[in-house]
Protein backbone atom coordinates (compact mmCIF):
# COMPACT_ATOMS: atom_id res chain seq x y z
CA UNK A 1 0.00 0.00 0.00
CA UNK A 2 1.63 3.61 -0.92
CA UNK A 3 0.92 5.83 1.59
CA UNK A 4 0.92 9.77 0.51
CA UNK A 5 3.27 11.52 2.42
CA UNK A 6 1.48 13.37 4.81
CA UNK A 7 0.19 10.05 6.02
CA UNK A 8 3.57 8.84 6.42
CA UNK A 9 4.40 12.00 8.54
CA UNK A 10 1.13 11.69 10.60
CA UNK A 11 2.62 8.07 11.38
CA UNK A 12 6.28 9.00 12.03
CA UNK A 13 5.49 11.83 14.04
CA UNK A 14 1.89 12.20 15.40
CA UNK A 15 0.73 14.86 16.78
CA UNK A 16 -0.90 15.11 20.59
CA UNK A 17 -0.02 11.51 21.53
CA UNK A 18 -1.58 10.42 24.90
CA UNK A 19 -4.16 11.41 27.21
CA UNK A 20 -5.76 13.94 29.47
CA UNK A 21 -7.75 13.07 33.06
CA UNK A 22 -10.75 11.77 31.82
CA UNK A 23 -12.19 13.11 35.63
CA UNK A 24 -11.49 16.81 35.10
CA UNK A 25 -14.54 18.78 34.21
CA UNK A 26 -12.94 20.70 31.09
CA UNK A 27 -12.14 17.80 29.36
CA UNK A 28 -14.43 15.27 26.96
CA UNK A 29 -13.31 11.72 26.17
CA UNK A 30 -14.69 10.04 23.04
CA UNK A 31 -14.21 6.27 21.84
CA UNK A 32 -15.20 5.15 18.70
CA UNK A 33 -15.06 1.61 16.89
CA UNK A 34 -14.37 -1.71 18.24
CA UNK A 35 -11.13 -3.76 18.56
CA UNK A 36 -13.14 -6.44 16.18
CA UNK A 37 -13.67 -4.12 13.61
CA UNK A 38 -9.48 -3.61 13.57
CA UNK A 39 -9.82 0.62 14.51
CA UNK A 40 -11.10 2.20 17.63
CA UNK A 41 -10.23 6.01 18.43
CA UNK A 42 -9.59 7.69 21.44
CA UNK A 43 -9.94 11.51 21.57
CA UNK A 44 -9.61 14.01 23.98
CA UNK A 45 -10.61 17.61 24.04
CA UNK A 46 -10.07 20.16 27.14
CA UNK A 47 -11.98 23.34 26.94
CA UNK A 48 -11.61 26.65 28.31
CA UNK A 49 -14.39 28.71 30.54
CA UNK A 50 -15.57 29.89 26.92
CA UNK A 51 -15.90 26.70 25.46
CA UNK A 52 -12.38 26.69 23.38
CA UNK A 53 -10.85 23.54 22.97
CA UNK A 54 -7.35 24.12 23.79
CA UNK A 55 -5.74 21.25 24.13
CA UNK A 56 -6.63 17.59 22.69
CA UNK A 57 -4.75 14.05 22.54
CA UNK A 58 -5.41 10.70 21.17
CA UNK A 59 -5.12 7.38 20.88
CA UNK A 60 -5.36 5.05 18.02
CA UNK A 61 -5.60 1.05 17.38
CA UNK A 62 -5.77 1.13 13.62
CA UNK A 63 -3.91 1.23 10.15
CA UNK A 64 -1.53 4.24 9.19
CA UNK A 65 -4.37 6.28 7.89
CA UNK A 66 -6.61 5.73 10.87
CA UNK A 67 -3.50 6.79 12.76
CA UNK A 68 -3.05 9.91 10.84
CA UNK A 69 -6.96 10.81 10.26
CA UNK A 70 -7.18 10.93 14.28
CA UNK A 71 -3.76 12.48 14.61
CA UNK A 72 -4.86 15.26 11.77
CA UNK A 73 -7.92 15.79 14.00
CA UNK A 74 -6.60 16.62 17.00
CA UNK A 75 -4.44 19.18 14.86
CA UNK A 76 -7.37 20.84 13.48
CA UNK A 77 -9.39 20.96 16.49
CA UNK A 78 -7.24 22.59 18.69
CA UNK A 79 -8.27 26.45 19.16
CA UNK A 80 -11.50 25.83 17.61
CA UNK A 81 -14.69 26.34 19.29
CA UNK A 82 -16.81 23.22 19.86
CA UNK A 83 -19.32 24.54 17.32
CA UNK A 84 -16.29 25.16 14.48
CA UNK A 85 -15.20 22.21 15.33
CA UNK A 86 -18.45 19.88 14.90
CA UNK A 87 -17.84 21.56 11.38
CA UNK A 88 -14.90 19.46 10.58
CA UNK A 89 -16.15 16.74 7.89
CA UNK A 90 -14.09 13.46 6.81
CA UNK A 91 -14.25 14.84 3.16
CA UNK A 92 -11.99 17.56 4.40
CA UNK A 93 -9.44 14.88 5.99
CA UNK A 94 -9.76 12.65 2.99
CA UNK A 95 -8.40 15.44 0.94
CA UNK A 96 -5.62 16.52 3.25
CA UNK A 97 -3.99 13.09 3.79
CA UNK A 98 -5.05 11.67 -0.14
CA UNK A 99 -6.86 8.86 1.01
CA UNK A 100 -7.74 6.22 -1.14
CA UNK A 101 -11.19 5.01 -1.38
CA UNK A 102 -10.57 2.05 0.89
CA UNK A 103 -9.46 4.08 3.74
CA UNK A 104 -12.29 6.35 4.03
CA UNK A 105 -13.80 5.28 6.45
CA UNK A 106 -10.54 5.72 8.69
CA UNK A 107 -12.07 9.69 8.19
CA UNK A 108 -15.28 8.83 9.06
CA UNK A 109 -13.87 7.53 12.06
CA UNK A 110 -12.01 10.51 12.71
CA UNK A 111 -14.93 12.64 12.29
CA UNK A 112 -17.20 10.46 14.86
CA UNK A 113 -14.31 10.55 17.65
CA UNK A 114 -14.26 14.73 17.52
CA UNK A 115 -18.07 14.42 17.93
CA UNK A 116 -17.98 11.92 20.41
CA UNK A 117 -15.70 13.79 22.58
CA UNK A 118 -17.61 17.11 22.32
CA UNK A 119 -21.09 15.12 22.93
CA UNK A 120 -19.43 13.64 26.18
CA UNK A 121 -17.67 17.59 27.03
CA UNK A 122 -21.35 19.23 26.53
CA UNK A 123 -22.89 15.78 28.47
CA UNK A 124 -20.10 16.17 31.82
CA UNK A 125 -21.32 20.68 31.39
CA UNK A 126 -25.32 20.07 31.24
CA UNK A 127 -24.51 17.50 34.70
CA UNK A 128 -22.89 19.84 36.19
CA UNK A 129 -25.55 22.67 35.50
CA UNK A 130 -27.96 20.52 37.01
CA UNK A 131 -25.57 19.49 40.18
CA UNK A 132 -25.23 22.90 41.15
CA UNK A 133 -28.92 23.77 40.65
CA UNK A 134 -30.03 21.20 42.63
CA UNK A 135 -27.45 22.23 45.41
CA UNK A 136 -29.13 25.93 45.46
CA UNK B 1 22.45 -7.49 4.72
CA UNK B 2 20.43 -5.86 1.88
CA UNK B 3 17.34 -3.89 2.83
CA UNK B 4 14.44 -4.96 2.56
CA UNK B 5 14.63 -8.69 4.29
CA UNK B 6 12.49 -10.60 2.56
CA UNK B 7 10.99 -12.44 5.26
CA UNK B 8 7.45 -13.95 3.50
CA UNK B 9 8.78 -16.97 1.77
CA UNK B 10 5.70 -18.81 2.54
CA UNK B 11 4.42 -16.65 -0.48
CA UNK B 12 6.85 -17.16 -2.38
CA UNK B 13 10.29 -18.00 -2.85
CA UNK B 14 13.00 -16.45 -5.30
CA UNK B 15 14.47 -18.57 -7.56
CA UNK B 16 17.62 -20.83 -6.72
CA UNK B 17 20.83 -19.41 -9.16
CA UNK B 18 20.68 -23.95 -9.98
CA UNK B 19 17.28 -23.53 -10.81
CA UNK B 20 17.58 -20.67 -12.85
CA UNK B 21 20.81 -22.36 -15.28
CA UNK B 22 18.84 -25.30 -15.28
CA UNK B 23 15.94 -23.84 -17.20
CA UNK B 24 17.98 -21.31 -19.47
CA UNK B 25 18.60 -23.45 -22.24
CA UNK B 26 15.29 -24.07 -22.55
CA UNK B 27 13.95 -20.88 -23.79
CA UNK B 28 16.90 -21.05 -25.56
CA UNK B 29 18.45 -23.57 -28.20
CA UNK B 30 16.25 -26.16 -26.79
CA UNK B 31 12.68 -24.42 -26.63
CA UNK B 32 10.79 -27.85 -28.71
CA UNK B 33 7.51 -28.76 -27.53
CA UNK B 34 7.70 -31.75 -25.78
CA UNK B 35 5.04 -33.43 -27.93
CA UNK B 36 6.74 -32.74 -31.22
CA UNK B 37 7.36 -36.43 -31.66
CA UNK B 38 8.80 -36.42 -35.43
CA UNK B 39 12.25 -34.31 -34.71
CA UNK B 40 14.90 -33.96 -32.34
CA UNK B 41 13.89 -30.82 -30.75
CA UNK B 42 11.07 -32.50 -29.92
CA UNK B 43 12.44 -35.43 -28.07
CA UNK B 44 15.17 -33.39 -26.07
CA UNK B 45 12.44 -31.37 -24.74
CA UNK B 46 10.34 -34.54 -23.73
CA UNK B 47 13.66 -36.17 -22.32
CA UNK B 48 13.97 -32.99 -20.37
CA UNK B 49 10.12 -33.07 -18.99
CA UNK B 50 10.60 -36.66 -18.21
CA UNK B 51 13.57 -36.21 -16.22
CA UNK B 52 11.36 -33.46 -13.99
CA UNK B 53 8.84 -35.63 -13.65
CA UNK B 54 11.32 -38.66 -12.21
CA UNK B 55 12.69 -35.50 -10.10
CA UNK B 56 9.20 -34.63 -8.78
CA UNK B 57 8.04 -37.88 -7.86
CA UNK B 58 11.19 -39.17 -6.20
CA UNK B 59 9.97 -36.43 -3.68
CA UNK B 60 6.75 -38.04 -2.30
CA UNK B 61 7.83 -41.66 -2.76
CA UNK B 62 5.70 -41.96 -6.31
CA UNK B 63 5.93 -43.45 -9.39
CA UNK B 64 6.79 -40.88 -12.46
CA UNK B 65 3.74 -42.04 -14.23
CA UNK B 66 1.88 -40.76 -11.49
CA UNK B 67 2.76 -37.51 -11.68
CA UNK B 68 0.55 -34.76 -14.05
CA UNK B 69 1.99 -31.47 -15.06
CA UNK B 70 -0.39 -28.29 -14.35
CA UNK B 71 0.44 -24.28 -14.33
CA UNK B 72 0.42 -24.23 -10.18
CA UNK B 73 -1.26 -25.75 -7.19
CA UNK B 74 -4.39 -23.90 -7.68
CA UNK B 75 -4.93 -25.49 -10.72
CA UNK B 76 -4.06 -29.02 -9.31
CA UNK B 77 -6.27 -28.14 -6.59
CA UNK B 78 -9.23 -27.72 -9.49
CA UNK B 79 -8.04 -30.91 -11.21
CA UNK B 80 -7.95 -33.14 -8.17
CA UNK B 81 -11.95 -31.80 -6.63
CA UNK B 82 -13.97 -31.02 -9.65
CA UNK B 83 -12.26 -33.68 -11.65
CA UNK B 84 -12.73 -36.51 -8.80
CA UNK B 85 -16.23 -35.41 -8.06
CA UNK B 86 -17.20 -35.68 -11.53
CA UNK B 87 -15.77 -38.83 -12.06
CA UNK B 88 -17.22 -40.59 -9.02
CA UNK B 89 -20.36 -38.55 -9.42
CA UNK B 90 -22.29 -42.25 -9.35
CA UNK B 91 -20.54 -43.29 -6.42
CA UNK B 92 -21.84 -40.52 -4.38
CA UNK B 93 -21.68 -36.57 -4.22
CA UNK B 94 -20.43 -35.97 -0.65
CA UNK B 95 -17.14 -33.90 -0.02
CA UNK B 96 -15.05 -33.50 3.09
CA UNK B 97 -12.45 -30.97 3.93
CA UNK B 98 -11.68 -27.95 6.47
CA UNK B 99 -12.25 -24.35 6.68
CA UNK B 100 -8.35 -23.05 7.43
CA UNK B 101 -7.73 -24.61 3.08
CA UNK B 102 -6.62 -22.86 0.69
CA UNK B 103 -8.57 -20.81 -1.09
CA UNK B 104 -7.42 -22.64 -3.90
CA UNK B 105 -9.08 -26.07 -2.10
CA UNK B 106 -12.19 -24.26 -0.73
CA UNK B 107 -13.60 -22.33 -3.71
CA UNK B 108 -13.56 -24.89 -5.77
CA UNK B 109 -16.14 -27.36 -3.26
CA UNK B 110 -18.18 -24.40 -2.76
CA UNK B 111 -18.33 -24.31 -6.00
CA UNK B 112 -19.51 -28.29 -6.29
CA UNK B 113 -22.11 -27.21 -3.27
CA UNK B 114 -24.20 -24.80 -5.93
CA UNK B 115 -24.28 -27.93 -8.22
CA UNK B 116 -25.97 -30.80 -6.00
CA UNK B 117 -22.95 -31.83 -3.75
CA UNK B 118 -22.92 -31.77 -0.40
CA UNK B 119 -19.58 -30.87 1.86
CA UNK B 120 -18.69 -30.80 5.27
CA UNK B 121 -16.59 -28.61 7.04
CA UNK B 122 -14.67 -30.19 9.53
CA UNK B 123 -14.23 -28.67 12.91
CA UNK B 124 -10.44 -27.10 13.86
CA UNK B 125 -9.63 -26.82 17.08
CA UNK B 126 -7.56 -23.40 18.26
CA UNK B 127 -4.35 -24.40 16.69
CA UNK B 128 -6.64 -25.28 13.20
CA UNK B 129 -6.05 -29.02 13.77
CA UNK B 130 -8.29 -31.38 12.57
CA UNK B 131 -8.95 -34.35 14.58
CA UNK B 132 -8.69 -37.94 12.71
CA UNK B 133 -11.66 -38.90 14.42
CA UNK B 134 -14.01 -36.50 12.84
CA UNK B 135 -13.25 -37.06 9.93
CA UNK B 136 -13.89 -40.73 10.21
CA UNK B 137 -17.44 -39.79 11.32
CA UNK B 138 -18.29 -38.03 8.93
CA UNK B 139 -17.87 -40.40 6.03
CA UNK B 140 -20.63 -42.00 4.67
CA UNK B 141 -21.68 -44.26 1.82
CA UNK B 142 -21.72 -41.04 -0.49
CA UNK B 143 -18.07 -39.41 0.04
CA UNK B 144 -15.88 -39.51 -2.41
CA UNK B 145 -13.16 -37.52 -1.38
CA UNK B 146 -11.50 -35.96 1.69
CA UNK B 147 -9.11 -32.91 1.24
CA UNK B 148 -6.76 -31.90 3.80
CA UNK B 149 -4.03 -30.01 3.73
CA UNK B 150 -0.84 -30.80 4.61
CA UNK B 151 0.58 -27.72 6.35
CA UNK B 152 -1.10 -24.29 6.55
CA UNK B 153 0.45 -21.48 4.69
CA UNK B 154 -1.14 -19.18 6.98
CA UNK B 155 -0.51 -20.25 10.53
CA UNK B 156 1.93 -22.80 9.75
CA UNK B 157 -0.16 -25.81 11.53
CA UNK B 158 0.42 -29.51 10.10
CA UNK B 159 -2.37 -31.46 9.73
CA UNK B 160 -2.01 -35.48 10.78
CA UNK B 161 -2.50 -36.35 7.53
CA UNK B 162 -1.19 -40.15 8.18
CA UNK B 163 -3.54 -40.93 10.03
CA UNK B 164 -6.08 -38.98 7.87
CA UNK B 165 -5.14 -41.19 5.23
CA UNK B 166 -5.18 -44.37 6.67
CA UNK B 167 -8.93 -43.55 8.35
CA UNK B 168 -9.65 -42.81 4.20
CA UNK B 169 -8.27 -46.20 3.08
CA UNK B 170 -9.98 -48.16 5.69
CA UNK B 171 -13.59 -46.51 4.45
CA UNK B 172 -12.56 -47.30 0.75
CA UNK B 173 -12.93 -42.88 0.06
CA UNK B 174 -9.90 -41.33 -1.66
CA UNK B 175 -7.39 -38.96 0.09
CA UNK B 176 -6.39 -35.73 -1.42
CA UNK B 177 -3.56 -33.23 0.25
CA UNK B 178 -2.96 -29.90 -0.85
CA UNK B 179 0.89 -30.10 0.10
CA UNK B 180 2.38 -26.59 -1.19
CA UNK B 181 4.27 -25.72 1.66
CA UNK B 182 5.75 -29.22 2.74
CA UNK B 183 6.52 -30.60 -0.48
CA UNK B 184 10.43 -31.33 -0.90
CA UNK B 185 10.69 -29.59 2.16
CA UNK B 186 9.49 -32.00 4.54
CA UNK B 187 9.63 -36.19 4.40
CA UNK B 188 5.81 -37.22 2.37
CA UNK B 189 5.79 -40.87 1.38
CA UNK B 190 2.04 -41.27 -0.58
CA UNK B 191 2.56 -45.51 0.40
CA UNK B 192 2.31 -44.63 4.11
CA UNK B 193 0.48 -41.93 3.97
CA UNK B 194 -2.31 -43.62 2.03
CA UNK B 195 -2.85 -40.56 -0.30
CA UNK B 196 -4.50 -40.50 -3.54
CA UNK B 197 -3.71 -37.00 -4.75
CA UNK B 198 -1.37 -34.48 -3.95
CA UNK B 199 -0.81 -30.90 -5.25
CA UNK B 200 2.64 -28.96 -5.41
CA UNK B 201 3.63 -25.95 -6.46
CA UNK B 202 7.16 -24.64 -8.16
CA UNK B 203 7.17 -21.18 -6.57
CA UNK B 204 7.26 -22.33 -2.79
CA UNK B 205 10.36 -24.07 -3.59
CA UNK B 206 12.43 -22.44 -5.53
CA UNK B 207 11.83 -22.82 -8.36
CA UNK B 208 9.19 -20.63 -11.18
CA UNK B 209 6.03 -19.35 -10.39
CA UNK B 210 3.12 -20.92 -13.84
CA UNK B 211 4.41 -24.52 -13.05
CA UNK B 212 2.64 -27.09 -10.60
CA UNK B 213 2.36 -31.07 -10.31
CA UNK B 214 -0.45 -33.08 -9.45
CA UNK B 215 0.22 -36.57 -8.13
CA UNK B 216 -2.55 -39.15 -9.17
CA UNK B 217 -2.29 -42.74 -7.58
CA UNK B 218 -2.34 -45.74 -10.23
CA UNK B 219 -2.54 -48.40 -7.97
CA UNK B 220 -4.33 -49.38 -5.16
CA UNK B 221 -6.62 -47.99 -6.47
CA UNK B 222 -6.14 -46.73 -9.64
CA UNK B 223 -7.86 -42.96 -9.35
CA UNK B 224 -9.53 -41.57 -12.43
CA UNK B 225 -10.24 -37.61 -12.94
CA UNK B 226 -11.87 -35.85 -15.42
CA UNK B 227 -9.74 -33.52 -17.09
CA UNK B 228 -10.96 -29.93 -16.56
CA UNK B 229 -8.73 -28.52 -19.32
CA UNK B 230 -10.10 -29.92 -22.39
CA UNK B 231 -7.78 -30.19 -25.92
CA UNK B 232 -5.20 -31.94 -26.93
CA UNK B 233 -4.88 -35.10 -24.78
CA UNK B 234 -1.76 -34.30 -23.08
CA UNK B 235 -0.40 -36.00 -19.50
CA UNK B 236 -2.84 -38.52 -20.42
CA UNK B 237 -5.68 -37.12 -21.46
CA UNK B 238 -6.24 -35.25 -17.92
CA UNK B 239 -3.99 -32.09 -18.40
CA UNK B 240 -4.22 -30.70 -22.53
CA UNK B 241 -1.98 -28.25 -23.45
CA UNK B 242 1.82 -27.78 -24.06
CA UNK B 243 3.72 -28.22 -21.75
CA UNK B 244 5.87 -25.45 -19.73
CA UNK B 245 8.94 -26.69 -20.35
CA UNK B 246 10.96 -24.54 -18.93
CA UNK B 247 8.81 -24.20 -16.05
CA UNK B 248 8.56 -28.09 -15.85
CA UNK B 249 12.52 -28.21 -16.23
CA UNK B 250 12.68 -25.88 -13.14
CA UNK B 251 10.12 -27.18 -10.74
CA UNK B 252 12.25 -30.82 -11.24
CA UNK B 253 15.71 -29.28 -10.55
CA UNK B 254 14.04 -26.84 -7.64
CA UNK B 255 12.34 -30.06 -5.72
CA UNK B 256 15.59 -32.23 -6.38
CA UNK B 257 17.46 -29.35 -4.87
CA UNK B 258 14.97 -29.42 -1.99
CA UNK B 259 15.42 -33.23 -1.54
CA UNK B 260 18.98 -33.18 -1.43
CA UNK B 261 19.27 -30.57 1.37
CA UNK B 262 16.42 -31.21 3.16
CA UNK B 263 17.37 -32.64 6.57
CA UNK B 264 20.15 -30.03 7.33
CA UNK B 265 18.07 -27.15 5.56
CA UNK B 266 15.14 -28.24 7.35
CA UNK B 267 17.28 -27.73 10.67
CA UNK B 268 18.88 -24.59 9.91
CA UNK B 269 15.45 -22.80 9.01
CA UNK B 270 13.99 -24.02 12.55
CA UNK B 271 16.46 -22.65 14.04
CA UNK B 272 16.09 -19.17 12.64
CA UNK B 273 12.25 -19.06 13.01
CA UNK B 274 12.88 -20.62 16.50
CA UNK B 275 15.79 -17.35 16.95
CA UNK B 276 13.07 -14.79 15.54
CA UNK B 277 10.25 -16.30 18.01
CA UNK B 278 12.58 -16.51 21.04
CA UNK B 279 13.63 -12.80 20.27
CA UNK B 280 10.59 -11.29 19.79
CA UNK B 281 8.81 -13.44 22.88
CA UNK B 282 11.36 -12.15 25.05
CA UNK B 283 11.12 -8.36 24.79
CA UNK B 284 7.56 -8.24 24.22
CA UNK B 285 4.54 -9.23 26.83
CA UNK B 286 1.45 -10.04 25.26
CA UNK B 287 2.41 -11.66 22.51
CA UNK B 288 -0.17 -14.51 20.87
CA UNK B 289 1.02 -17.48 18.73
CA UNK B 290 -0.83 -18.64 15.79
CA UNK B 291 -1.22 -21.74 14.94
CA UNK B 292 0.07 -25.71 17.03
CA UNK B 293 3.23 -24.60 19.03
CA UNK B 294 4.80 -27.79 17.76
CA UNK B 295 3.37 -29.38 14.98
CA UNK B 296 4.27 -26.79 12.95
CA UNK B 297 5.93 -26.03 9.11
CA UNK B 298 9.65 -25.24 10.31
CA UNK B 299 10.11 -21.86 8.82
CA UNK B 300 7.06 -20.11 10.07
CA UNK B 301 6.01 -17.85 12.66
CA UNK B 302 2.43 -16.27 12.75
CA UNK B 303 2.41 -14.07 15.50
CA UNK B 304 -0.27 -11.48 17.23
CA UNK B 305 0.86 -8.65 19.17
CA UNK B 306 -2.24 -7.54 21.13
CA UNK B 307 -3.75 -4.38 20.64
CA UNK B 308 -1.46 -3.40 18.12
CA UNK B 309 -2.97 -3.11 14.36
CA UNK B 310 -0.78 -5.10 11.54
CA UNK B 311 -0.80 -2.52 9.24
CA UNK B 312 0.25 0.18 10.98
CA UNK B 313 2.63 -2.23 12.35
CA UNK B 314 4.21 -3.40 8.73
CA UNK B 315 4.48 0.19 8.50
CA UNK B 316 6.45 0.66 11.43
CA UNK B 317 9.17 -1.88 10.05
CA UNK B 318 8.76 -1.56 6.42
CA UNK B 319 12.31 -2.53 5.61
CA UNK B 320 11.09 -6.13 6.24
CA UNK B 321 8.56 -7.52 3.92
CA UNK B 322 6.06 -9.66 5.77
CA UNK B 323 2.04 -10.64 5.75
CA UNK B 324 -0.63 -10.00 7.91
CA UNK B 325 -3.83 -10.97 8.72
CA UNK B 326 -5.57 -7.66 9.28
CA UNK B 327 -8.29 -6.19 7.39
CA UNK B 328 -6.73 -3.61 6.30
CA UNK B 329 -4.41 -5.24 4.36
CA UNK B 330 -6.92 -7.41 1.98
CA UNK B 331 -8.64 -5.82 -0.80
CA UNK B 332 -11.84 -6.85 0.54
CA UNK B 333 -11.50 -5.52 4.02
CA UNK B 334 -11.79 -8.86 5.29
CA UNK B 335 -9.65 -10.27 8.17
CA UNK B 336 -8.07 -13.46 7.48
CA UNK B 337 -10.90 -16.51 7.28
CA UNK B 338 -7.73 -19.08 8.58
CA UNK B 339 -7.35 -16.80 11.98
CA UNK B 340 -11.42 -16.53 12.25
CA UNK B 341 -11.55 -19.79 11.97
CA UNK B 342 -9.49 -20.72 14.78
CA UNK B 343 -12.28 -19.15 16.73
CA UNK B 344 -9.83 -16.71 18.49
CA UNK B 345 -11.78 -13.22 17.82
CA UNK B 346 -11.17 -10.79 15.00
CA UNK B 347 -9.23 -8.79 17.02
CA UNK B 348 -6.26 -11.20 17.17
CA UNK B 349 -6.69 -11.17 13.53
CA UNK B 350 -5.94 -7.57 12.86
CA UNK B 351 -2.90 -7.79 15.09
CA UNK B 352 -1.77 -10.79 13.03
CA UNK B 353 1.47 -10.67 11.39
CA UNK B 354 3.21 -14.06 9.40
CA UNK B 355 6.91 -14.18 9.23
CA UNK B 356 8.21 -16.83 6.93
CA UNK B 357 12.01 -17.26 6.70
CA UNK B 358 13.94 -19.80 4.22
CA UNK B 359 16.70 -20.81 2.39
CA UNK B 360 18.36 -16.87 2.01
CA UNK B 361 17.19 -16.15 5.51
CA UNK B 362 20.08 -15.07 7.73
CA UNK B 363 20.96 -14.67 11.33
CA UNK B 364 21.69 -11.24 10.71
CA UNK B 365 18.88 -10.58 9.36
CA UNK B 366 16.53 -12.28 12.08
CA UNK B 367 18.39 -10.04 14.90
CA UNK B 368 17.77 -6.86 12.72
CA UNK B 369 14.26 -8.19 12.36
CA UNK B 370 13.39 -8.59 15.81
CA UNK B 371 14.99 -5.63 17.27
CA UNK B 372 12.96 -3.48 14.23
CA UNK B 373 10.08 -5.38 14.86
CA UNK B 374 9.72 -4.98 18.64
CA UNK B 375 11.08 -1.41 18.49
CA UNK B 376 7.69 -0.38 16.59
CA UNK B 377 5.14 -2.25 18.59
CA UNK B 378 6.39 -0.87 21.94
CA UNK B 379 5.87 2.39 19.82
CA UNK B 380 2.81 1.61 18.43
CA UNK B 381 1.52 0.85 22.24
CA UNK B 382 2.44 4.22 23.28
CA UNK B 383 -0.17 5.11 20.61
CA UNK B 384 -2.66 2.42 21.54
CA UNK B 385 -5.92 3.23 23.82
CA UNK B 386 -6.47 -0.63 24.12
CA UNK B 387 -2.95 -1.01 25.54
CA UNK B 388 -3.67 1.86 27.89
CA UNK B 389 -7.02 0.33 28.96
CA UNK B 390 -4.98 -3.39 29.85
CA UNK B 391 -2.65 -1.17 31.66
CA UNK B 392 -5.65 0.63 33.99
CA UNK B 393 -6.58 -3.06 34.41
CA UNK B 394 -9.26 -3.15 32.16
CA UNK B 395 -11.18 -6.12 31.06
CA UNK B 396 -11.37 -5.35 26.91
CA UNK B 397 -13.95 -8.10 26.45
CA UNK B 398 -16.35 -6.51 28.95
CA UNK B 399 -16.32 -3.06 27.15
CA UNK B 400 -19.61 -1.68 25.42
CA UNK B 401 -17.90 -0.49 22.01
CA UNK B 402 -19.69 2.00 19.89
CA UNK B 403 -18.95 0.52 16.88
CA UNK B 404 -21.20 1.57 13.48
Amino acid sequence: MAYSQKVVDHYENPRNVGSLDKNDPAVGTGVVGAPECGDVMKLQIKCDEQGRIVDAKFKTFGCGSAIASSSLATEWIKGKTLDQALAIKNTEIVKELSLPPVKIHCSVLAEDAIRAAIEDYRQKQRTTVETAVAGQ
Amino acid sequence: MKLPIYMDYNATTPVDPKVLEAMLPYFKEEFGNAASRSHSFGWRAEEAVEHARAQVAAAIGASPKEIIWTSGATESNNIAIKGVAAMYADKGRHIITQPTEHKAVIDPCKYLEQHGYQVTFLPVDKYGMVDPEDVRKAITSETVLVSIMHGNNEIGTLQPIGEIGRICKAQGVLFHTDACQTFAKLPINVEEMGIDLLSCSGHKIYGPKGVGALYVRRKNPRVRCEPVLHGGGHERGIRSGTLNVPGIVGMGRAAELCVRHQAEELARVTALRDRLKDGILGRLSHVYLNGHPTQRIPNNLNLSFLYVEGESLMMGFNDIAVSSGSACTSASLEPSYVLKALGLGDDLAHSSIRFSVGRFTTAEEVDYAIERVCTAVERLRELSPLYEMVQEGIDLSKVQWAAH
